[in-house]
């Protein structure tokens, strides 16, 4: 068992850990943030998707102990109680979403997209296909995406 | 929890490592990025006693000095956009896993793990780069035409890790293509062809590189079809290169695709790939 120590959604954690012990289930478990999802556990689903230093990663193929001194946001960082994000309002506007298994995965995905400059249609698309949905057909999720590309600034 | 138990190390550096890695023998494991090696610890299809985590041990950078030398985890995404990299390992990265995986996995990780369908590792072969290892008998460059052996086994012997990988930068009168074909984008390739093409002040192919994965159990050169290239305009060939191709590589065939469908696959992938690079 070793102690971490990590920011999450802000917030400083300290915990003792097994070295085996996924980023997700310290997530899930320990910190009871329910909104990464998990689906296949092996890094094909996306649906664990997370922020580790601002970069988009697969919760479900991390370590927790790996993410010691590191800042991790989940989808519970993008609105917290307040009002929804552009991203999570574009999601809605343009149901982008049904049983929303998949969405907290591709909100962070998405949002790291985004912070990079302006992706073209073909590179949501591209990011998209590591993000398995089985409700909307894409679409819908593209269109939500790309409507959030800031077409007159940069990055 | 998903994977069985085991130790952790946090190496600092590569010196920390090595000794981590010789003190847990044979069944420490080195760990980069992970995507490939999480995944298989939480299906427990492997069960290292200790885990060495290089993320920390200063092994990533890219440095351009007559060629291209990339640290061993440097992320994937890191060649993404990066100018100096060889123009057939930017078209291939979009097919290395997905943009999130990208992000975590690592270039030095792939070419180790030495997974037959994987794309860094075909275009290392195709480019004629090396592999810069280092370990209990010290440090050695091997070509990788000789680092991958079969599925998942390389070269490297035991506490032995990849510290660096060496690419060909992109040279005047050369062009290359990369072709694959996979059932969803991102997913493992059913066959994927690397073509290199150099040509004199002619037109005419004065040195030629074919490489195929996906369809044998390591990325190999097709010696043979890059002979038949040689003194043509790459263009005029390509439809008897394709053919040539598919008669030389012995698929196993899967669910997906029959060892026959393979083998035209690579054969078509190979003559698409020809004309692109001609």
């Amino acid at each position: 068992m070793t102690e971490v120590e990590l920011t999450v959604n802000g917030r400083v954690v300290r915990e003792t850990v097994e070295p085996r012990l996924l980023l997700t289930d310290f997530l899930r478990h320990r910190l009871g943030l329910t909104g990464t999802h998990v689906g296949c556990e092996h890094g094909v689903c996306g649906a664990c998707t997370v922020l580790l230093d601002g970069v988009s990663v697969r919760g479900c193929c991390l370590l927790a102990i790996q993410a010691d001194g590191s800042r991790v946001e989940t989808v519970e960082s993008l609105a917290e109680s307040g009002p929804l994000t552009e991203l999570q309002e574009s999601f809605r506007r343009h149901h982008a979403l049904q049983c929303g298994f998949c969405t907290p995965g591709i909100l962070m995905a998405a949002t790291d997209l985004l912070s990079r400059g302006r992706p073209t249609r073909a590179e949501i698309a591209d990011m998209l296909s590591g993000h398995l949905c089985r409700c909307t057909g894409y679409t819908p999720i593209v269109d939500a995406i790309e409507a959030c590309v800031d077409r007159d600034g940069g990055a | 929890m998903k994977p069985a138990p085991f130790g952790y190390v946090r190496a600092g550096s590569l010196d920390e490592a090595l000794a981590a890695l010789a003190e847990g023998g044979e069944d420490a494991k080195p760990i980069a990025g992970g995507q490939s090696l999480v995944p298989a610890l939480n299906l427990r299809l492997v069960r290292p006693t200790l885990l060495v985590d290089l993320n920390h041990a200063g092994l990533d950078g890219i440095a351009a000095n007559g060629t291209l030398t990339v640290g061993a985890t440097t992320r994937q995404a890191a060649l993404v956009g990066d100018e100096r990299v060889h123009p057939l390992v930017r078209e291939a990265l979009p097919f290395v896993g997905h943009f999130v995986t990208r992000n975590r996995g690592t270039v030095g990780g792939s070419i180790a793990h030495a997974d037959g369908a994987a794309e860094l590792p075909l275009c290392l072969v195709a480019l004629g780069g090396k592999v810069v290892v280092d370990g209990p008998s010290g440090r050695r460059v091997i070509a990788a035409d000789e680092f991958f052996m079969t599925h998942f086994t390389t070269t490297l012997g035991t506490g032995e890790l990849v510290v660096e990988t060496v690419w060909p930068l992109a040279a005047t009168g050369e062009s290359s293509a990369f072709e694959e074909l996979a059932l969803r984008a991102g997913d493992f390739a059913q066959s994927m062809v690397a073509v290199v093409l150099r040509r004199d002040a002619d037109g005419k192919v004065v040195d030629a590189s074919v490489a195929v994965g996906a369809v044998s159990d390591h990325p190999i050169r097709l010696r043979e079809v890059e002979t038949l290239l040689v003194g043509t305009s790459g263009a005029e060939a390509a439809a008897d290169a394709g053919s040539l191709a598919a008669t030389l590589v012995d698929p196993p065939g899967s669910i997906h695709a029959s060892a026959r469908y393979s083998r035209a696959l690579t054969g078509a992938l190979t003559t698409r790939a020809i004309e692109r690079a001609a």
